[in-house]
């Protein structure tokens, strides 16, 4: 009844080939976006900032940069860690190399750098495949994760390894640093995920996403059709790093303001941005959204629920994420591979027959 | 000058010795992978389970006291038993047995036909349930695991190559213990898969399924072999390296250094498993010593990985995997 395409026609390629064709689905987009800038920023509390909102946004930034390379490119990899700190280790070194350079340039910068580095590693995909790349992925990893706690010229020689946002301004309004407003910044890191989820959304319905989806479909086959595999592979790599390298500057610079490698980067984060591709759906970009969107929501409603209203130890609420993250894991590959995209695809068929379903 | 190359050599001979442990891990993976095609990421969680569950009979804890204190209110931790080596150790063997009825039932049935990359990140959300259950039943404190097996410097050696060298080598009695029971293990994994008639099928299964299936080879019973058999090998695995360094979340990290030893030596092969165990335990142990100082230490923990991506470049299938031919 509400979401058909029944009077919905197109006059012209343009109106054919937008992203979303159908009214209801574009006005929603609309009404997501209107309720994200103009009504949240005036409701928002430094909790929901700090533990839901800003922590959202970045994670969905990175699974979007992992979906382009795992979900559309069909190339798997366990190194996303280490090129978000690759992307927030060159923020911090521009920030302060350069402190009158605009955050938003030393942040594009950064995801630039991390495209670079990125194409580097992409460089072996070009002759190994599956799953020995995703273990070659985790030299990544484990490289930059070392690089940055042995090298002190990375951390600028602070006595604590750690390393600090210092506060930039963009239109004379803080956005990182302590003296930031939760507002502000939901509003720069919203910014941000908006304008890369748009080109993203462009790049993989054009002729190089369609590049890409066909060597992740087969690489041998889209080779004798003339897809070139070397550009599709590094663009892929070099695309997805930029995106995941703009994540970490968020994560360094807006969200936490401080981070250590060790423990900000570590292997458990490329492993968290996999399963928020997997859960929320690969190949999708609303998948990245929303696979953010539930693994960072679900340990905050476990917390809530196991420490807050049982009273538990923490601990205990800590391995119980560990077990439910892992079954949900299995219990989605076996039922759903596609995520909860493709459910929300089935709701959306559904509803386009609701309330008057017909059996055929 | 005569010192340093003898230093050189006593680290390459600890670095083979900390390979074997490595390739007691890369043993589960290669033995599972054969038989099923599947890479199982959750081998070092394996391991890491194992040894908690073999601490935990022995020492007579109660599963999941943590969680029913919190549930009823109640302070129980310990039945006030301590169980003998041989029996905890049968025990966790038979827990280990129903972990792998239990994988199959739920899990590999319903992922027949997948793709290998799906059954690979199912493995992943396996190791991260394994590893919360492992907690939530035995506690995540750090324990110590005794299962009596002779730990230090092994003096005897140390006083022989002292006397005919000029130079005390530096040997874990530990180590020399697991090197023993990784040979005693493959043997006896090549006997069982060369004379066994369960060995056989095992064989069967890894070279072609559809073949296998169509002379009678029941492929769900076979599965639930290899994994049993995987978490013997992981129970071995966890038993040297608890031993070695305490029983901690850290032991399933062994198995992301099991990976490199892997494609190394290709996914396929036992004797490639072993090898490349050797090498990588001796390549980062001379890596660490040689360029180490230089460049600030600490290289074991990337070195693995980068050898074998550096490797892979040149040799992609490893260097005892089988030859990899694509068609379309």
């Amino acid at each position: 009844m509400f979401y058909r395409e029944a009077g919905e026609f197109s006059t012209s390629y343009r109106d054919d080939a937008q992203t979303f064709p159908i009214a209801f689905d574009r006005r929603r987009y609309y009404l997501v976006l209107a309720v994200g800038f103009g009504v949240i920023p005036f409701f928002i509390n430094d909790y929901w900032a700090n533990a839901v909102l800003i922590p959202f946004l970045v994670w969905s930034m990175a699974a979007l940069g992992l979906n382009i390379l795992t979900g559309y490119c069909g190339q798997v990899s366990l190194g996303t860690g280490g090129f978000m700190a690759v992307g927030a280790y060159s923020c911090y070194k521009l920030m302060t190399a350069f402190p009158g350079l605009n955050i938003v340039f030393c942040i594009l910068l950064a995801g630039l750098i991390t495209a670079l580095v990125g194409v580097l590693f992409g460089l072996p995909s070009l002759r190994i495949k599956g799953f020995y790349l995703a273990v070659a992925t985790l030299a990544a990893q484990f490289f930059f994760v070392w690089l940055f706690n042995k090298v002190p010229w990375f951390y600028n020689y602070s006595a604590s390894g750690q390393i600090n946002a210092p506060e930039r301004t963009l239109l004379g309004v803080a956005i990182t640093g302590p003296n930031a407003d939760s507002a502000v910044k939901y509003l720069f890191c919203l910014a941000f995920v908006v304008g890369f989820a748009w080109i993203a959304r462009n790049l993989t319905r054009g002729s190089v996403g369609r590049s890409w989806m066909a060597i992740r479909d087969m690489d041998i086959a889209a080779e004798i059709i003339g897809i070139d595999p070397y550009r599709a592979k590094l663009s892929a790599f070099g695309v997805s790093s930029f995106f995941v390298g703009v994540s970490g500057a968020l994560f360094f610079g807006i969200y936490l303001g401080a981070v250590e490698v060790t423990e900000a980067f570590g292997i458990n984060q490329s492993f968290l941005v996999l399963f928020m591709i997997i859960i929320g759906g690969l190949g999708s970009i609303f998948g990245s959204f929303a696979g953010a969107a539930f693994m960072v929501l679900m340990p905050v409603l476990l917390k809530n629920i196991l420490v807050g209203g049982l009273d538990w130890d923490t601990a205990i609420a800590t391995h119980f994420e560990f077990v439910i993250v892992g079954g949900l894991i299995i219990f989605f590959l076996i039922v759903e591979p596609h995520g909860i995209s493709q459910l929300w695809r089935i709701i959306k068929e559904k509803l386009r027959l609701w309330p008057f379903p017909h059996d055929h | 000058m005569h010192e340093q190359l003898l230093f050189a050599l006593e680290v390459s001979l600890n670095g083979l010795m900390t390979g074997v442990l490595y390739s007691l891990v890369a043993l589960g993976f290669v033995l599972i992978f054969k038989a099923s095609g599947v890479f199982n990421y959750a081998q070092g969680v394996m391991a890491l389970f194992a040894a908690l569950t073999l601490v935990g009979f022995q020492s007579g804890q109660v599963p999941f006291a943590h969680l029913i204190n919190a549930v009823f209110g109640s302070n129980i931790h310990h039945f006030g038993w301590h169980l003998p080596v041989i029996l905890s150790i049968l025990l966790t063997l038979l827990v280990m047995v129903l972990l792998a009825v239990v994988i199959e039932k739920l899990v590999l049935k319903h992922l027949i036909n997948q793709e290998p990359i799906v059954l690979f990140m199912a493995t992943i959300g396996l190791a991260y349930f394994l590893e919360g259950f492992g907690d939530l039943m035995w506690g995540s404190e750090i324990k110590r695991l005794d299962v009596g097996i002779p730990q230090g410097i092994s003096e005897s050696i140390e006083n022989f190559t002292f006397e005919s060298l000029g130079y005390g080598f530096f040997i874990d009695r530990l180590d020399i213990v697991a090197t023993a029971v990784a040979a005693v293990l493959v043997i006896s994994l090549t006997v069982f898969s060369q004379y066994s008639r369960v060995g056989r099928a095992l064989r069967a299964v890894a070279d072609d399924h559809q073949a296998a299936l169509s002379v009678g080879i029941s492929l769900r019973y076979i599965w639930v072999v290899v994994w049993s058999v995987a978490g013997f090998v992981a129970l071995v695995a966890g038993i040297m390296w608890g031993a070695k360094s305490g029983v901690q979340f850290s032991l399933s990290l062994i198995a992301l250094k099991a990976l490199p030893v892997l494609m190394l030596g290709g996914f396929t092969s036992i004797p490639g498993a072993i090898i490349g165990g050797l090498i990588i335990g001796v390549g980062e142990k001379l890596f660490e010593f040689l360029m180490g100082p230089l460049i600030g230490g600490a290289t074991e923990n990337w070195f693995a990985y980068v050898l074998a991506l550096v490797f892979l470049v040149f040799r992609p299938q490893g260097l005892f995997g089988e030859r990899i031919i694509e068609r379309v």
